[in-house]
């Protein structure tokens, strides 16, 4: 008893503070105020923003990735910024300016380098992730889009202005870089498949997308859905789609359309058009709920105050909502039983039951955009 | 939200136009390409002194039919002429920086 009042005792000696390794970080997050330079880390089972953090730069269309361990974040701001962020801590460990105009980043599979993809000058930069410093440049004279991480130590990019996808192997002593020429017209994003394959970028100056399976040994690029608008009159397209690498909804993936109001399904396996469903507006997400079974999509402006929710199974829209102004961005909970969406000109995060579709709980966010859990850490191209 | 904007008596401008709104607009939706900032993006940089060598007219015909053959959209079916010439002025002359 003595012995036990005496660790009592010596407990209530330490520091007030609590402790770092006193909270695990697998149910954190990290939402992005996009116009003031400041994060939120948020608690998905608390429902709550835990604290801000401020002092980052320009966040507009800022995106980040975790460390294996998910205690850093590695925020890719628009003005070039990268950071690496303690989420437990709320502490900035490093903060570099590596480029003038940025568009995100991706991190290796072992966790020790971060590739930032650049508009200015164009091209990616990688990165020691334990120290920011840098261990190799690669200009490619061409904005960059569509950064993933891939097995092998490996990135994948493409060229916005050359459509050109380049996969850059970092496992030896300098990079190995693979040039592949005829992805098409102006590609404006692209996603890796969770099993680290199948590689497709999207492109607004074709009509089609393109897919490389990364596991051939020279892999050539793949016309996915063409011809998919042939016949029918472009719409305007006030915000180019995302693809991101919640595209598998069951056995096929769902991607946006880019200039017609649908989206479209594609065999996994064999990458031919399996449907396409009319949507609200010009989708921007199309979000496969983990278990694949829903798909969420939000829309561009003017259309940006809407969810439509997917049935995987009928490919039909069974759910409609307008959560507010500016939807900006969803993320599920990592198995799907919850769903936080961005809601910029409300000032809020509203988080929803994926299955009841009823609202849980708002919490306040200024200019909320990208928002971010920690599960991204374990997954391939998040 | 665009028209409770534009109907709200007390934010309305000369002409219809709404200052308020319509720089809302550029920074948050021409930014979506051309950066919050305007300094680009996927777009290119729309702040004024990447600007100098447009003239008003032609600037504001850009905005309302786009570039075909490139991204930028025809803002027509959302914008007025008096809106348009509105954002032009704003570009050109500075007041977005």
């Amino acid at each position: 008893m003595k012995r036990m009042m005496q660790w009592l005792a010596l407990a209530c000696a330490l520091p007030l503070a609590t402790p770092l390794w006193a909270q695990a970080t697998g149910d954190l997050g990290v939402v992005i105020e996009r116009a003031t330079g400041s994060v939120l880390i948020v608690d998905q089972s608390e429902h709550a923003a835990l604290r801000r953090v401020e002092g980052l730069g320009d966040l507009s269309h800022a995106s980040l990735v975790y460390s294996p361990d998910q205690q850093f974040a590695y925020i890719f701001g628009r003005d070039g910024g990268l950071t690496k962020l303690d989420i437990l801590s709320g502490e900035i460990t490093t903060r570099i300016m590596q480029a003038g105009n940025s568009i995100g980043g991706a991190i290796s599979d072992d966790g020790r380098l971060v590739a930032v993809s650049n508009y200015e000058p164009g091209g990616v930069r990688i990165f020691d992730a334990d120290t920011l410093e840098m261990v190799a440049d690669i200009p490619t004279g061409s904005k960059t889009i569509g950064l993933v991480d891939a097995p092998g130590r490996r990135f994948v990019f493409s060229l916005w202005d050359a459509g050109e996808t380049w996969i850059v192997d970092m496992s030896g002593d300098v990079p190995q870089i693979t040039r592949i020429p005829g992805m098409g017209d102006n590609p404006y994003d692209a996603l890796i498949t969770g099993d680290g394959r199948t590689y497709i970028a999207g492109l607004f100056g074709d009509d089609h997308l393109s897919a490389l399976d990364l596991w051939q040994a020279d892999p050539e690029p793949q016309k996915v859905l063409a011809g998919y608008a042939a016949g029918r009159a472009d719409l305007p397209v006030y915000k180019m789609p995302h693809l991101e690498g919640w595209a598998l909804a069951g056995t096929d993936f769902v991607l946006p359309a880019v200039g017609q109001h649908e989206v479209l399904w594609v065999d996994a396996r064999t990458l031919m058009e399996t449907g396409r469903t009319p949507t609200h507006g010009q989708p921007v997400f199309a979000m496969a709920r983990p278990d694949g079974r829903h798909v969420w999509v939000n829309f561009a402006h003017p259309l940006n105050d809407t969810i439509q929710v997917l049935d995987t199974l009928t490919k039909e829209v069974i759910h409609e909502f307008k959560p507010g102004p500016g939807v900006l961005h969803m993320e599920f909970t990592s198995r799907g039983h919850e769903v936080w969406v961005s809601v910029r000109d409300a000032g809020r995060v509203m988080i929803y039951d994926t299955q009841s579709f009823e609202k849980i709980r708002e919490i306040d966010a200024e200019s909320p955009s990208g928002i971010f859990f920690t599960a991204r850490a374990h997954k391939m191209g998040l | 939200m665009w028209l409770l904007l534009l109907a709200s008596p007390a934010i309305a401008g000369e002409a219809g136009v709404d200052p308020a709104a319509l720089e809302r607009l550029v920074r948050q939706d021409c930014g979506s390409c051309h950066g919050l900032s305007l300094k680009g993006g996927l777009g290119p940089d729309i702040r004024p002194a990447a600007l100098q060598h447009y003239d008003p007219d032609t600037l504001r015909a850009v905005i309302l039919d786009g570039v075909p053959g490139t991204a930028m959209p025809p803002w027509r079916p959302l914008l007025s002429d008096a809106e348009a010439q509105w954002i032009t002025a704003y570009l050109l002359t500075g007041e977005s920086e």
